[in-house]
């Protein structure tokens, strides 16, 4: 499965158009990385364990929009965006979404 | 009591949150010179001159806590207007740290180019009394390398 945030391949045809593909997963945190994320809400520097959440929480969604993509016979998805939004207080979702198309 | 409370949190988060940003950004142009090989574009379309290469998603990101003086001075600025500095350094570390891992995984990926750039920020937090201030922010783009076989 080819991922991109480009509309083309290069050097390469889209055969087929397969219509729009997503995945999107919510996440919340633990109290206890609240805990160490307020020290450093003193102090200031990288959230490590936030980064990692939302990384996962990337992953995941590409995950599930790949999973969505091979189910319509896709191998590849063009022009992927990514979306984050806070649903309630500690909680994001994460929403990747791409356009499946067939490659010769 | 209260007041002493905040008088040394906020004489700590100013010491603590500079002495951060000053390594922060100490560390950040040293890697921005280390990965000067990977160029990064906006462009929606690659090079003319590009025949075949291989294409994938490259994305970096990172969550960046403000300080406790930071905050406060937000917290003034905002009722009466203007420029926020404190936040602008605090964007600018989170945007060119998210860069610089973009380009790390196009490094690994063995490409010399990212395009199709976008940045995406995101305000963890919000204007929630008590909670968590950070901003987390994310570049992602598509990194061009040599056709393997």
């Amino acid at each position: 499965m080819l991922l991109s945030s480009l509309e083309v391949v290069p050097g390469r045809r889209v055969t087929k158009h397969l219509g729009l593909v997503q995945g999107s997963t919510v996440r919340a945190k633990h109290v206890g990385k609240d805990l160490f994320a307020g020290l450093k809400n003193i102090i200031g520097g990288e959230l490590k364990a936030y980064t990692e959440l939302l990384q996962e929480s990337r992953e995941e969604a590409v995950a599930r929009m790949v999973k969505q993509a091979e189910a319509t016979g896709a191998n590849a998805v063009l022009n992927i965006r990514f979306a984050t939004s806070s649903i309630t207080q500690g909680a994001a979702e994460i929403l990747a979404y791409g356009t499946a198309v067939t490659l010769e | 009591m209260d007041l002493i409370v905040f008088a040394i949190l906020f004489v700590v988060g100013y010491f603590a949150g500079r002495w951060t940003e000053k390594r922060h950004y100490v560390s950040i142009r040293e890697r921005e010179e280390q990965l000067a090989g990977v160029l990064v574009f906006t462009n929606r379309f690659p090079p003319p001159s590009t025949t075949r290469v291989d294409s994938g998603l490259v994305a970096g990101s990172v969550v960046i806590s403000e300080d406790f003086f930071k905050g406060v001075v937000a917290g003034l600025y905002s009722l009466v207007g203007g420029r926020i500095r404190s936040y602008e350094s605090l964007l600018d570390r989170a945007r060119r740290e998210a860069v610089l891992r973009m380009k790390l995984e196009a490094q690994k990926l063995g490409s010399g180019m990212v395009i199709n750039v976008k940045f995406q920020t995101f305000a963890i937090g919000g204007r929630n009394p008590g909670s968590i201030k950070g901003v987390e922010m994310l570049a992602y783009g598509t990194a061009l390398s040599p056709v393997r076989h």
